[in-house]
Formats: structure tokens, C-alpha cells, sequence
């Protein structure tokens, strides 16, 4: 089948998996009734999944050059042009977004009873902007996604969140807006020194003085970190998840805060390479910091939600740990990761939202017993928890091994830091579980007057189940996404490691003392 | 090759019909399932054991698991002399308690559950034993650390089972910890984790160091100390033995396989497997050496006071682990897996037994309450009897001569040597000790628990009996391959047949000082046998006195030297208190206080906005488009 979708779309099959989307949410304004919205909501996003197939199957592995690459004039004058391409860092990505957008429209299929039409509009712009932030090669054309994906997510939180989404979106809002803000500025200074252009493969080739490097390092760094997020930008990441619905959690975490490590990886690393090497050990002692930090903060939460949040921080903190490392394993198994983390986080925010339907209480001292009360329920969740503790033969153990691996490498003291977050990261996930799921029910809980809690549905089952081969193929045989990025990763290392030996270390040292 | 990839997935393949088709359509049927698995592995394995021993070892790579850059490991096997041992213990031990758990899990709620967890232990196990890299080996020993927490916590409305299955997977993970990174070290030092290449490359790592934090440190004596710590978690050798007693909250067939006779050995099995490596650092042998004998005399200690069988066993378990390491570290690994081996089938026994005895009683455990019970349960009480014989090593049986064959390499291996020996032949004594306490107060005497119970008592049904007679039969006879020469030329026969990959233990004696070591091993368990008699049959009220006027030293063992109240007070309350109040409040408060400038701007730019709500839109795009103009227009202007 993908052949005959690719054959048909030939040359555009990436602007039609980033614009079918947009189309879904035009038709959209067109119809009434909810069940036929949500049809033909899960009928687009199932529809640019599909169209996304062909990319993984076409996909010559054996190259680090953006591949379907559509290039148009736009605003010739400004050097504007539409030009989008994938490579093998930014394929997977592609594919995570079109099946985790599938899965959101049908765990909203319940839980969303209020301005349907609204909340589908904006899922379908928000998945096309994230798509659209994969694919672009030209600075402005990703700088209007980046920026339009935030005003869906912004009101997913706002509109359709919890008790306390006002506070949490704005908070949300702000914290990306003055990143990107910064980054902006980095934009437009790199326009003038590049030549006046926007092209980003082209501003990926040229080198720029040491010192500008690091300017513009930071700016980018500003709105990377937060978006990760790095520790100490992070608090806006839990208010945020634990009040977005749970459509909106599981874009948050799946793909959205990807977006940041994946910023460090287009456009950090190989725009600023000296910079680069120069940050890295702060770097890497705020990924440390973040997994450590993260993981205690774990401890202290009274909430199921805002628990999971922030397990986030301390998993991105592997994330950063590794893409810092500078070799194959660490920045393989940092991208490998981030994809991990959507499917276990994106899986783990799927089911609390699929409980908390049932309950509506997100305070884990109201739960007890309840692998008795919903036994596949908790059969699933006990899977997750510990692909999210990294257990070999799930794919957080592979995303994990693979980044420790790359860490210890390159610096001994920051890999044996981080293998202490396993040692946490199994204290507060299995005592979570066990205040969940073990001992008695609740009694507190049990006199409220609450329904009896019921197990999975199967539209749940359905939507689950993706997930769940994906935990254990990865687990099993990650050397089929391994396969994709070993090119463009080595080309990445090669750039960051050669600017390393022609910036001997006199010039940094220069440098630093003219920086400071 | 089929049939050696089948050997862990037959039970494989019993896990996954059981736990997906289980609950619905197979219920109280589950072990038509399991047993016949595991009965085929147990087949394959003797097909396995059988070519090996015509000199066909087989190490195949099935497919290529994970390659980045210039790591790449496989999933593949080795099956030598060493892991054909391992697979006929896991194997026939597993049968037998499989057929077993029919009787004893009867009528359970998660019957189930209960044979699908215990497959996937099987299959878990099978794979640490046949694994032919290291990265293989941490599969399974992660996967059989996750079936222990399944299994511990099986009765999870117990807040104490639960407790106690998240205490075992958490004590494990500070020994992972360590043993991950000896794993990731191995490769770094020697380019490949597969056994072969690395142990084959081991002599040119010699004298390597690395630099650690400012020190130099050989590189060969830190890795094998971080595999080693991973051996200290699952094993329980201290200080990560007080997992071990609490998983005791598991129902007794999963105490006997798992926490008895394979799971906890898997430390054991990884350092003999790794011994071209221990053997070229002294310093991590002296280690081992010295862990084991100290583990086992202080968990023997411990035994004296305990009263719940279970947990005399188990304590029994983590003294008996202590002595295979004691063998390890002095460089006996053949006379090591012997005990492994021996002790594989005793031990099984002596929890099978124990537990047939909690059956009968329904659910006592306190041996407090129990007494008298040789007459209602003879066949038990006769098992009893021969597993205590074989424990406390009286000659002719099982655990005499891999005892006997770990004390004498002991004595053999110098002055640190000789110390070690005599810690395990005092440890022997205290064996001897609480061994026949153990049958003292369960099966004689007169019956101190309720009427009602009394009036209940019987002989457990033959499914529970007959694999106890089974395991009686390894007992006993499980010893004759290893009976030394000084007695019966070429009566060392595993030691023979693990020779080419553990080699043959240094070190010779006299055979003066060979029967004196072998003497003193007899005296010692007929010794404890005596006072235990003394105690507990001729004057029962002696025990009492002996308790009350060394209450001290009495409290300190009954409360296992607060061991757990130490890593409590020093480890886990900090944590969770330091989670609580200061980074819960640093997070709150600092963070947010500093990355939001001033407090409260968020809630006044809230308020500000919601007044202006139907603006939003365009307020952003507003602000965006006057803020990126402002700061081009400054970088333009200054430029």
C-alpha cells in the first residue's frame, strides 16, 4: 500500500503528511454534530499516518542528506523559500506525531464534551505544526510552525484543562515565548552574517567566529532548554501537563518538549560546533542535575498526573546527558530515547487520563487495590512502569543502556551520576505503583459514593495496544530505528568533533577570557 | 539450534498463554500449560547436558540486538559444561516445584497468575544461564529480579507483600547499579561484551589502570568489583542481604525455586562464569572471599533466635550463599556451583517441607506455634529429616561433600585461608544448631497451637509429596559426582567436568590434614545436633533461661543486628524527607521565585489578560511582533 501512496504523491508526499492535517481542520469548519467531528478527525489524523508510512519504507538509510526534499521560491526578495526534507534524525519524530495524534483524538472521544468542533480544529493545526517544525529547512518557514504550534496547545490547556488551566497555560505561554523570543534574535543575526539567507542547511555549513558562535548558542539554547526542559527552566512542565487534558499531555510530552532536544541536534550543534564543545559541561551538569533532581522531586508528589510530569524532567535529563556526549551511542541513544519517552510517557498519560474518566480524582492516597478492580488496567500499567524504569527487554532499557554507555565514555564521573537515577527512578514509579494499584481499596475513596470503577473498554484497548508493540519491538530489536539515524548521526559527530580540532583549545581559551 | 533457542521459550511461550488467556478461559487450568513447558525444557536441557558432555559445546548469536556506532551486542547462547549444570538445575528443580505448586496454590484466586509469572521466571533464568554476553546475562538478571517482585508481592493486598517485593527490586537495583557499569566497562576495556572475546582478551587488560576521580585504579580489580556488587544484591550477601527474609511473603513454592535453590545463586554463577577475570585481580578475590565467609556466620547467627521457618531458612539460605562465595573468592569455583548445586536440592526441600508443614496448619508460620507434627506428617517429617542431615553435612550425604570440598579448598588457601576456614566450620556448627531447632520445635514435642487446628492436621495430598520424595532423592545422592579423591580415586567428577571452564583449584595438602579438616566438619554438625537436642528435647525450658540472661546479645539477633533500621534511618527516611521538604520547597519557591522574576507576575499577567480575554489571539500576536521588532530594530541600530 505505501507504494501505490507513494507513487501517487511522488514529490510532495511531505508537504501532504504536514498539510493534511490543516485540510482536516478547514473541513472541520464545515460540519456539525459531534460524532461526525470526531469521525472525521480520526479519519484525517489515521489518513496522515498513513501517508507518513512511506516515508520509513522510502527512507534511504544509507545517507545523512535530507531526503524528499520540496524546494519553492517564496519571498525571493527577504531569500525566503519553502524547503522542507527529512533526514534520519528528524524522521522517527514524523512518525511519533502521526501516531500519537491517532491516539489522542480517540482517547478525546469521551473526555471531550465541550466545544468538540474546537478541540479537533485544534489538534489537527497543532499536530501540522509539529510535523511542520520536523520538516522545515528554511528559518522562517520553522519559525511560523514553531510559533503556530503554541497557540493550539496554549488553548488546549486553557480551554479545555483543569481547574487551574488559566494559571498553567499563560505560565506555559510565557516561559516559551520569551525562549523563542531570544531565539528569534539568533534568527535574524544569523540572516545578516550567513549571507542573507534562510536556509538552514546552508547556515549549517558555514563557520562562524567563535565568539558570535557563543551568543547565538545562547540565544537558541534559551528556547531549546526551556522547551526540553532543562532544569532550572522546568516548573512550567508540570503545571502544564498536570492540567492539559489528556489529549494535550500526551502531545506535550510525546512530542512537544522533543522539540527542544531536537533544536540542540538541527540547529545548535551543527550551526555552533565550538560553542558547542565549549557548553558542554554545564550542559551536561544540568542534565545530571535535572535526573537526580527530577527523580527526588518524584518522592514529594501527592499527584498521579503531576508525578508522571515529572518523571519527564528527570528522563530529558538522559536525553540532554546523551545528545551532549558527542558519540554514536550517547546521541543514538538520546534520539532513541526521546522517542522511547513519548511512547512510555505519551502510553503512562493515555491510561491516567483513561482512569481518571472513571474516578475523577488525580490524588494518589484515593486509589489503593486497585489491581483487583481492573486487573488489565493494571496489568498494562505495570508494563509501562517499568519500560519507564528501563527493564531490559522494553525499550527504555536499550534508550537508557545506550545513553549511560555514551556518557561513561566520554566523561566517567556525569555516566556513574546519572546510572543513580535507575536506582531512584524504580523507588518512586514502584511505590507509586504499589499506592495505586496494591494493598486495600481506599476506604475514604470507597464512601464517596463513586461508581464501581469498571476495566478497559475496547476502543481503550485499541488505542493502547500501539503503544505496547512498540515498547517491546524497541525493546527487542532497536536496530530498526537505530538503522535510520546511524548516517546522520555520524555526520552530525564528525562536524561537532572536527570543529573541535581545528578550534584548538588556545582559541577557546581566548575566548573565554574576552566572554567573561 | 532450534532446539537449544526452545529450551527458554517453551515456558516462555506457557507465560504468554497463561497470562493473556488465563484470567477468561484457562483459570484453575493454567498448569496444563506450565508443567509440560517446563518438563520439555527439561528434556532439552538433558539433550544439552548430554552433548556437552560428548565435548560439543555450542555458542551461536541468534541476531543482532542493539549496534550504534561501534557497539554492537547480540542475543545469543553458550551452553559449556558450566550452564549445562545450571539448565539441569533450573530445569529439574523447576519441574518439580511446578508439579508441586498444583497442590499448594489449589483454589488460589490467581492460580493463573501465579504459573504464568513462575513461566516467565523460568524463561528469565534459563536466558541468564545461557547467555553467551554480558548484556544478555543483565537481561535476565533484570527479568528474574522483575518475576521475584511479581512473586513476593503475589498476595498484593498484603501491605507486608507488597512492601516487601519493592524492597527486594529496589535492594537489587543499588547492586545493578554497580552492575551495569562493570558491564559498560567491559566493553569500553575490551571492545566486545561476548564471553569468549573478553575472557580470551583478559590477560592483556592485566595491570591496566584507569584513572577514578584522581586515583589510579587497576582497571581488571574495578571491574570485577562492580560485577561483583551486582552478585552481592541478588545473592543477599551483605550489606544487600536484607532483601532476602522479607521476600519470604511470597507463597513457598517461589521462596524454594526462586529465593532458594536458582535465582539467588545467579551471583554465584556470574563470578564463576567470569573467573577468567576474578582470577587475575587478588584484591577482588580477597573480596569475595572474605563477603562469603563473613555473610555466612553472621546470617547463620541470626538463625539461632528466629521463629518463623521461613525465615530460619531463608537465613539458612543467605549462610549457605555466603559459603559458595567463600569457595569463589578462594578460587574453588568448581567445589562452588557443587554447592550450588547440592544446596539447589536441600534447600528446595527444606522450603517445600516447610511449606507443606504451613498447609496443614494453614497458613501458621510461627514455629511457636507448632510442635508434634512428626506423627501427623510422617512423609514431611521424613524429608525433613534427610534435607537437615544433608545441610548440616553428614557424610554419605549431599551437602557434606560440597561443603566438605569448600572447607578444605578454604584451609588450603594461605593465612587468610585458614581464617575464612575457620568462620565456615564455626558457621557449621551454628548450621548443625538451628537446623535441628527447626525440627525440634516443628516436628516434636507436643502440638502448642489451637484445638481446631490440631483436629485439621494431616499428610499433605500426593501432587505435594511425591516431588518432595524426588527432591529427597538429590538430597542424598546429589553429592556422589563430587566425592573427593582422598576418599575415591576420580571421585570428583564435577569438578572434572567443569574443569575446562572453571579450571582446577591451587593449593595442595597433606591427607593428614585433609581428614583433619573433614573431621572437624563432622564434629561441629554432630556437635550443634547435640546441643540443639539438649535444648530443645531434654530440657525445653532451657532455651527460655539462655534467652533471658543474655537478653542483649538475644535482641541483637532477633532483630537481625537493625540492620534494617539502619539503612532506614540513614537511607530512606532522608530521601523521602529531603524529597519532601527541601526540594519539594526549592522547587517551589526558589526556582519559581527566581525564574519568574518576581513572584506573582504570573497572576497578575493572568489577571490582566483574563479581563482582556476575547484579545488573546491578537494580544500575543501583538506582543510577539512589537518584541521581535524592538530587539531587531537594537541589534540593527547598534550593529
Amino acid at each position: 500500500m505505501e507504494n501505490i501512496i507513494y507513487n501517487h504523491l511522488d514529490y510532495s508526499i511531505l508537504s501532504w503528511t504536514v498539510f493534511l492535517p490543516v485540510l482536516g481542520a478547514l473541513f472541520l469548519l464545515l460540519v456539525q454534530g459531534r460524532a461526525v467531528i470526531r469521525w472525521i478527525s480520526l479519519l484525517f489524523t489515521l489518513a496522515t499516518f498513513v501517508i507518513s508510512l512511506p516515508l520509513l519504507t522510502h527512507f534511504d538509510k544509507g545517507t545523512h542528506a535530507m531526503q524528499f526534499v520540496e524546494r519553492h521560491d517564496w519571498i525571493p526578495s527577504w531569500g525566503i523559500n519553502y524547503f522542507i526534507g527529512i533526514d534520519g534524525i528528524s524522521i522517527l519524530f514524523i512518525t511519533l506525531t502521526t501516531v500519537l495524534s491517532v491516539l489522542c483524538v480517540l482517547v478525546s472521544w469521551m473526555a471531550i464534551e465541550n466545544k468538540v468542533k474546537e478541540f479537533h480544529i485544534a489538534i489537527l493545526t497543532m499536530e501540522a505544526g509539529m510535523l511542520g517544525v520536523f520538516v522545515a529547512l528554511d528559518f522562517f518557514l520553522f519559525y511560523i510552525f514553531w510559533e503556530a504550534m503554541l497557540i493550539p496547545m496554549f488553548l488546549l490547556i486553557g480551554v479545555w484543562g483543569g481547574q487551574n488551566r488559566v494559571y498553567a497555560a499563560i505560565k506555559f505561554f510565557l516561559y516559551t515565548l520569551i525562549g523563542s523570543l531570544l531565539m528569534l534574535v539568533g534568527i535574524v543575526v544569523l540572516y545578516y552574517t550567513g549571507g542573507r539567507t534562510l536556509d538552514i542547511l546552508a547556515l549549517s555549513s558555514l563557520d562562524y567566529p567563535f565568539k558570535l558562535q557563543c551568543w547565538l548558542f545562547l540565544a537558541f539554547f534559551a528556547a531549546f532548554a526551556v522547551k526540553v526542559p532543562m532544569f532550572p527552566v522546568h516548573t512550567w512542565l508540570p503545571d502544564a501537563h498536570t492540567e492539559a487534558p489528556t489529549a494535550g499531555s500526551v502531545i506535550l510530552a510525546g512530542v512537544l518538549i522533543k522539540m527542544g532536544a531536537y533544536g540542540f541536534l538541527r540547529f545548535s550543534m551543527p550551526m555552533f560546533p565550538a560553542a558547542t564543545k565549549f557548553f558542554t559541561g554545564p550542559v551536561l551538569i544540568l542534565s545530571v542535575i535535572a535526573i537526580i533532581y527530577g527523580a527526588l522531586v518524584c518522592f514529594a508528589q501527592k499527584d498521579f498526573k503531576r508525578l508522571i510530569a515529572y518523571s519527564s524532567v528527570s528522563h530529558m535529563g538522559f536525553v540532554t546527558l546523551g545528545l551532549f556526549a558527542f558519540n554514536t551511542q550517547g546521541v543514538e541513544g538520546g534520539i532513541l530515547q526521546m522517542v522511547n519517552h513519548g511512547i512510555i510517557t505519551g502510553a503512562l498519560f493515555l491510561m491516567i487520563g483513561i482512569i481518571y474518566e472513571r474516578t475523577h480524582t488525580r490524588v494518589i492516597a484515593d486509589y489503593g487495590g486497585f489491581a483487583k478492580l481492573v486487573p488489565w488496567y493494571a496489568g498494562l500499567f505495570i508494563v509501562l512502569t517499568f519500560a519507564s524504569i528501563g527493564l531490559p527487554g522494553t525499550n527504555g532499557f536499550i534508550g537508557e543502556f545506550l545513553i549511560i554507555f555514551g556518557a561513561l565514555k566520554a566523561r566517567m564521573l556525569y555516566g556513574v551520576l546519572a546510572a543513580t537515577g535507575i536506582i531512584l527512578g524504580a523507588g518512586y514509579m514502584l511505590w507509586l505503583y504499589q499506592r495505586i494499584f496494591f494493598q486495600d481499596a481506599n476506604p475514604d475513596y470507597e464512601v464517596s459514593g463513586h461508581h464501581p470503577v469498571s476495566d478497559l473498554t475496547a476502543r481503550e484497548v485499541v488505542l493502547l495496544l500501539p503503544l505496547f508493540v512498540f515498547v517491546f519491538w524497541i525493546g527487542f530489536y532497536p536496530n530498526t530505528l537505530l538503522d535510520y539515524m546511524h548516517a546522520s548521526v555520524e555526520h552530525l559527530i564528525q562536524r561537532v568533533n572536527v570543529t573541535e580540532m581545528a578550534g584548538s583549545g588556545k582559541m577557546i581559551a581566548n575566548y573565554l577570557t574576552e566572554i567573561f | 539450534m532450534l532446539k537449544y533457542i526452545l529450551i527458554p521459550l517453551l515456558p516462555f511461550a506457557s507465560f504468554l498463554i497463561n497470562i493473556l488467556l488465563g484470567r477468561n478461559f484457562i483459570k484453575d487450568r493454567a498448569h496444563w500449560i506450565a508443567v509440560p513447558a517446563v518438563f520439555g525444557s527439561f528434556v532439552l536441557a538433558v539433550s544439552a547436558f548430554l552433548e556437552v558432555m560428548n565435548g560439543n559445546t555450542i555458542n551461536i548469536n541468534v541476531y543482532s540486538w542493539i549496534a550504534s556506532g561501534d557497539f554492537t551486542v547480540s542475543v545469543g547462547f553458550l551452553i559449556d559444561q558450566l550452564s549445562a549444570v545450571m539448565l539441569m538445575v533450573v530445569t529439574s528443580i523447576g519441574t518439580l516445584i511446578f508439579i508441586y505448586s498444583i497442590g499448594y496454590m489449589h483454589g488460589d484466586g490467581g492460580y493463573y497468575r501465579f504459573f504464568a509469572y513462575l513461566s516467565l521466571f523460568v524463561f528469565s533464568m534459563l536466558i541468564l544461564v545461557m547467555a553467551n554476553n554480558f548484556l544478555l546475562l543483565y537481561f535476565g538478571w533484570e527479568a528474574v529480579g522483575l518475576c521475584s517482585y511479581f512473586l513476593i508481592g503475589y498476595w498484593f493486598h498484603k501491605k507486608s507483600a507488597a512492601d516487601a517485593g519493592k524492597k527486594a527490586f529496589i535492594v537489587n537495583r543499588f547492586g545493578d547499579f554497580g552492575f551495569g557499569l562493570g558491564v559498560i566497562l567491559i566493553f569500553l576495556t575490551f571492545g566486545s561484551l561476548e564471553y569468549l572475546q573478553v575472557f580470551g582478551g583478559a590477560g592483556a587488560a592485566m595491570g591496566q589502570t584507569i584513572s577514578l576521580f584522581g586515583y589510579e585504579v587497576d582497571l581488571l580489580t574495578l571491574i570485577c568489583l562492580l560485577l561483583f556488587c551486582g552478585a552481592v544484591g541478588k545473592s543477599a550477601q551483605i550489606p544487600l542481604h536484607v532483601w532476602l527474609p522479607d521476600a519470604m511473603e511470597g507463597p513457598t513454592p517461589v521462596s524454594a525455586l526462586i529465593h532458594a535453590a536458582t535465582m539467588v545463586t545467579a551471583g554465584v554463577f556470574m563470578v564463576a562464569r567470569c573467573n577468567p577475570l576474578f582470577n587475575l585481580s587478588e584484591v577482588a578475590m580477597n573480596t569475595v572471599a572474605v563477603t562469603g565467609g563473613v555473610t555466612a556466620i553472621f546470617a547463620a547467627t541470626i538463625a539461632l533466635v528466629q521463629n518463623d521457618i521461613k525465615r530460619v531458612i531463608a537465613y539458612s539460605t543467605v549462610s549457605q550463599l555466603g559459603y559458595m562465595f567463600l569457595a569463589l573468592g578462594v578460587g574453588a569455583y568448581s567445589a562452588g556451583i557443587f554447592h550450588l548445586y547440592t544446596h539447589a536440592y536441600f534447600k528446595a526441600l527444606l522450603f517445600l517441607g516447610s511449606g507443606s508443614v504451613i498447609h496443614a496448619l494453614h497458613d501458621v508460620q510461627d514455629m511457636r506455634n507448632m510442635g508434634g507434627l512428626k506423627k501427623h506428617m510422617p512423609v514431611t517429617y521424613a524429608v525433613f529429616i534427610i534435607a537437615t542431615l544433608s545441610i548440616t553435612g553428614i557424610p554419605g550425604l549431599a551437602g557434606f561433600f560440597s561443603k566438605d570440598e569448600i572447607l578444605w579448598r578454604t584451609y588450603l588457601a594461605g593465612d587468610l585461608g585458614k581464617l575464612l576456614w575457620f568462620l565456615g566450620t564455626t558457621a557449621a556448627l551454628l548450621t548443625a544448631f538451628y537446623s535441628w531447632r527447626l525440627i525440634y520445635m516443628t516436628f516434636h514435642g507436643k502440638f502448642r497451637g489451637t484445638h481446631e487446628q490440631e483436629h485439621h492436621l494431616h499428610e499433605s495430598p500426593k501432587v505435594i509429596t511425591v516431588p518432595l520424595m524426588l527432591l529427597a532423592v538429590g538430597a542424598v545422592a546429589a553429592g556422589w559426582v563430587g566425592i573427593p579423591p582422598v576418599i575415591m580415586e576420580h571421585g570428583d567428577r564435577i569438578g572434572e567436568f567443569l574443569a575446562p571452564v572453571l579450571g582446577h583449584p591451587e593449593g595442595h595438602g597433606t591427607h593428614a590434614e585433609e581428614y583433619m579438616v573433614m573431621g572437624a566438619s563432622i564434629f561441629v554438625a554432630l556437635l550443634g545436633w547435640f546441643v540443639a537436642h539438649r535444648m530443645y528435647v531434654k530440657t525445653p525450658e532451657l532455651p527460655r533461661k539462655l534467652g533471658a540472661s543474655l537478653q542483649p546479645v538475644y535482641n541483637l539477633l532477633l532483630n537481625k543486628y537493625y540492620v534494617d533500621e539502619l539503612y532506614s534511618k540513614t537511607l530512606v527516611q532522608p530521601v523521602l524527607r529531603a524529597a519532601d521538604r527541601i526540594i519539594l520547597g526549592f522547587d517551589t519557591y526558589v526556582i519559581e521565585g527566581i525564574v519568574n522574576g518576581v513572584p506573582g507576575l504570573i497572576g497578575a499577567f493572568s489577571r490582566k489578560l483574563r479581563e482582556v480575554q476575547t484579545g488573546m489571539l491578537s494580544n500575543y500576536a501583538l506582543v510577539m511582533a512589537l518584541g521581535a521588532l524592538c530587539i531587531v530594530g537594537i541589534w540593527i541600530f547598534l550593529r
